[in-house]
């Protein structure tokens, strides 16, 4: 198995059109923060975007930036700060939990693995923010689709489809997303104590409210500290300041609230985001787990049941869970499917991931529905390595 | 009717009294099939643009809609979907051998939810009739496009429409979480759900802005959004478009995202104004309409530093609301945009190209020379934030040639908006109108990797053919791959 380094999109073309002749098969590699996700067990070849990194266009005022898929995430959100922006959806870097060294996660990662952090819940997806992309097929062809401002229908819209693809679909050679203005205050108010229930019920209040919350985040009470339900809002100040009194008022009942500036509570998100607080100590398997978010509290107890620890973001709809080996996928995804969601294998021994997918088994209509679209794209199967293989 | 349309099969229309006879087994109460009461599916809201169906249905439950699709695959027919029929793009334009499918009567809500914020309802249900469902609650469904009292929510999902407020809230796309889809076998598939995300490849967002070409939706489950505590508007008058489109900038850049920003220029300032007396000054050529809302508190500092950014722009009248009513003042104007211009014109053709916003004072100039070249007037209204274009081309139908002067001119603008570095169609979708202009802006592989996507859920291309995609192509031609054995690929490339 070798890697190709590709220069360009001419390159990529040849590489990949040489590996639908023959056969090959091709893992596009970017950072490599994500590379122990899905089975271990792959044959392929790994096309790295690294040779192409390069910003083609940043216009603050259009809200627009376009670039090659192997620029740094870190590079790109240091960039947009310099301009009091962001990728709304909250993008986060896996380091340290799937793979790799911290900062080499890379914007081509970040929209194929489709992860949105907590913000998903008021700024949308990395689907939501992804205008239009540049590609090479599995066939070895280049195309493109979606466009290059903020609203545009002229066309089927496959920037969705290529978010969260995991690069099953195609190359992506370009890519234009949309940014938005960083909120110039942010701020996280918490409460102490309160039972799951209890704090699915604060979050699902203040979601129902006009204090626009941002991010809702539970952690369950464990043997070390005592439960911690965050809410976070952000905007320009007075309006910020309104909300937290908006809060506090609503939710007087829920007890004392801690508020956590800027800095202070920015770093709890980022750990809560790639879920580093859950204790790993005989819990080696990762789940990601989303639900409806009203069924949040039931997802965290039947965790526990199985021997796991888990927390809520999403308002509820979104379960980090950690659990033994010995708790079976198959229980835990139909826990999920029960609640009316589903569970992503995010991490866990080889072992395991050789045996389980790492996305949720689609009812089989939808399923052969997938593989028409994937087919649609990679007839000959080219990205096709084996990652999301059922046993 | 300048546009061609896929050839007719006469053997289809041979059969016809035997497709009426099966629907009727499908939907006894439901099929249309005499000329006089079909006339009213003849057209939508491209209303230059007309055609009769073969036959008209209208189901009422997922049942008998996967019958009549798994019918008209099995017997090879060709099927229309229509919501409410408000398309501008002739989206829902019938063919003289196909079913139109009507879904006007999945009509109602299913089910709110407001523990998960969200609402299940049938693909019929108008826009407005969501909000209103859910509003006594504090809630509302964030897009709005202009046609909300009458268009679907099916419609919507078909078309991804937009609105006044798409800039901060996102257009239907960013607002749906789920469908029940019938695929033209008749298979009945639901892609999302009340969680946040697909547990595979994002079809849903496919099938949002597929414009009726993939199946038939036959349940929606939208979110819905606190309503904001306060909105408040500002309506500023600059002497040159060039001040407007830099304010609209400078707001921006400012990180404020207003909850909607539109523009109009002088002769749609004017056209507004006569037929609304909304009190808009008459003596500026770019008039600006900014909505904020949130937090009162929220609305009452940003409204300052809007106003603020306006006179630094040299404004040269700056109203703010301090009500209510003051706030749909400034709004009925604008909002009267499309009926003012049908007031001093037989016909108008509105337009919908999107540009990057630093465009905006060249691409006006370049329109108002088009304007001449063409002899026929424009106005023109703008989601200035986002760059969305709405030109409105004025025509009498009833002078020869006007209408296809009217189109030509629109085409050009288009053209324009693209070569800009812009896109066709920023809400209203593609249909038969802006078919034919979709290799200005794709080339033939964007086009055929789009089509084979339509081949994955439509292999017949029996699914609102026509529309769309210029060229139709058969799927079994598309799935061809050219091998290339032999030749030496990449031998300079670097391996490690």
């Amino acid at each position: 198995m070798v890697t190709l380094v590709p220069r360009d999109a001419a390159d990529i073309r040849d590489a990949v059109a040489s590996a639908a002749d023959s056969g090959g098969t091709l893992e596009i590699v970017g950072g490599g923060s994500k590379v122990n996700f899905g089975n271990p067990n792959r044959q392929a070849d790994k096309l790295s975007t690294a040779g192409l990194a390069k910003v083609i266009d940043y216009d603050p005022p259009e809200l627009v930036l376009t670039v090659e898929p192997g620029v740094r995430l870190a590079d790109l959100e240091a960039m947009l700060v310099g301009h009091n922006q962001m990728f709304a959806f909250e993008p986060y870097d896996f380091a340290g939990v799937i793979a790799g060294e911290p900062g080499l996660s890379t914007i081509g990662g970040v929209v194929c693995g489709g992860l949105a952090g907590s913000r998903r819940i008021s700024a949308g997806s990395v689907r939501d923010h992804v205008l239009g992309f540049s590609a090479i097929n599995g066939r070895g062809e280049s195309f493109k689709a979606g466009g290059k401002v903020v609203k545009n229908v002229t066309g089927y819209d496959l920037p969705k489809l290529v978010a969260g693809s995991w690069g099953r679909l195609a190359v992506l050679t370009e890519i234009t997303l949309k940014v938005l203005p960083k909120p110039p205050v942010t701020r996280t108010l918490v409460l102490h104590g309160l039972s799951n229930q209890a704090a699915l019920d604060v979050m699902t209040r203040a979601m129902g409210s006009q204090a626009e919350v941002a991010a809702a985040s539970h952690f369950p009470a464990s043997r070390k500290c005592d439960a911690i339900t965050s809410i976070r809002i952000e905007g320009f100040g007075p309006s910020v300041d309104a909300r937290e009194k908006m809060l506090k008022r609503s939710l007087v009942d829920a007890g004392d609230m801690e508020v956590l500036d800027g800095t202070r509570g920015d770093a709890r998100w980022t750990r809560t985001n790639i879920a580093a607080d859950l204790d790993a100590v005989g819990r080696p398997v990762l789940w990601r787990i989303c639900t409806p978010p009203s069924q949040g509290a039931k997802m965290l107890s039947s965790i526990a049941e199985l021997g796991g620890v888990a927390l809520l973001d999403w308002a509820g709809g979104l379960c980090w869970a950690r659990v033994p080996i010995e708790a079976a996928a198959a229980t835990v995804r139909e826990l999920a499917e029960r609640a009316g969601g589903h569970a992503t294998l995010i991490h866990g021994p080889d072992n395991i991931r050789a045996i389980t997918p790492a996305l949720h088994p689609e009812p089989p209509s939808l399923a052969a529905l997938s593989k028409r679209v994937r087919q649609a794209f990679d007839p000959a199967g080219v990205f096709d390595t084996g990652r999301f293989a059922a046993p | 009717m300048p546009i061609s349309m896929p050839a007719i099969d006469p053997a289809t229309l041979q059969r016809r009294q035997e497709i009426v006879a099966a629907l009727r087994r499908i939907v006894p109460d439901g099929v249309i099939d005499d000329a006089a009461s079909m006339a009213a599916y003849e057209s939508d809201g491209l209303t230059a643009y007309r055609q009769l169906p073969m036959v008209v249905v209208l189901p009422e439950t997922t049942v008998q809609v996967s019958a009549i699709l798994r019918f008209c695959s099995a017997s090879n027919v060709k099927i229309v979907p229509r919501g409410a029929g408000t398309s501008l793009s002739g989206g829902a334009l019938p063919l003289a051998d196909g079913v139109l499918l009507g879904m006007a009567r999945f009509n109602r809500v299913l089910e709110v939810d407001y523990a998960n914020r969200c609402a299940a309802v049938q693909p019929g249900v108008t826009n407005l009739a969501i909000t209103r469902e859910v509003e006594g609650r504090g809630f509302y469904y964030a897009p709005d496009p202009s046609s909300q009292i009458a268009c679907s929510i099916g419609g919507n999902v078909a078309e991804n429409s937009g609105g006044v407020h798409c800039l901060k809230y996102g257009l239907t796309t960013n607002n749906v979480l789920g469908v029940e889809i019938v695929l033209i076998d008749g298979e009945v598939i639901r892609l999302g759900g009340r969680q946040l995300e697909p547990r595979g490849l994002d079809l849903l967002g496919v099938v949002v802005g597929s414009e009726g070409l993939l199946g038939v939706v036959t349940e929606v489950i939208v979110r819905i959004l606190p309503k904001p505590e306060l909105a408040r508007a500002l309506l500023v008058g600059f002497p040159d478009v060039e001040s407007g489109g830099k304010c609209v900038a400078d707001i921006i850049a400012a990180g404020i995202i207003p909850a909607g920003m539109e523009m109009m220029d002088r002769f749609a300032i004017h056209a507004a104004e006569a037929f609304v007396h909304a009190g808009y000054p008459l003596d500026v050529e770019a008039l600006l309409i900014v909505e904020l809302d949130g937090p009162g508190a929220e609305c009452d500092h940003l409204i300052e530093r809007v106003a603020e950014l306006a006179r630094a722009n040299g404004s040269t009248t700056l109203s703010m609301s301090n009500s209510e009513q003051e706030r749909l003042a400034m709004w009925a104007g604008r909002k009267a945009a499309f009926p003012a211009a049908g007031r001093i014109s037989p016909d108008y053709y509105c337009m919908d190209g999107t540009i990057p916003r630093r465009r905006l004072p060249d691409v006006l100039r370049r329109m108002y020379e088009l304007s001449v070249h063409h002899g026929l007037r424009v106005a023109n209204v703008f989601h200035a934030g986002d760059g969305n274009l709405h030109p409105l081309i004025l025509y009498d139908a009833n002078k020869p040639g006007e209408l296809e002067s009217a189109e030509e001119f629109g085409n050009d603008i288009l053209r324009m908006c693209v070569e800009v570095g812009g896109v066709l169609t920023g809400e209203h979708g593609v249909g038969v109108e802006k078919r034919d202009l979709m290799p200005v802006m794709f080339n033939e592989t964007d086009l055929k990797q789009q089509q084979r996507v339509k081949c994955a859920f439509d292999p017949a291309s029996l699914m609102n053919p026509g529309k769309v995609f210029p060229t139709l192509h058969r799927c079994a031609e598309l799935g061809r791959m050219h091998v290339h054995r032999g030749q030496v690929a990449h031998p300079d490339l670097p391996r490690f």
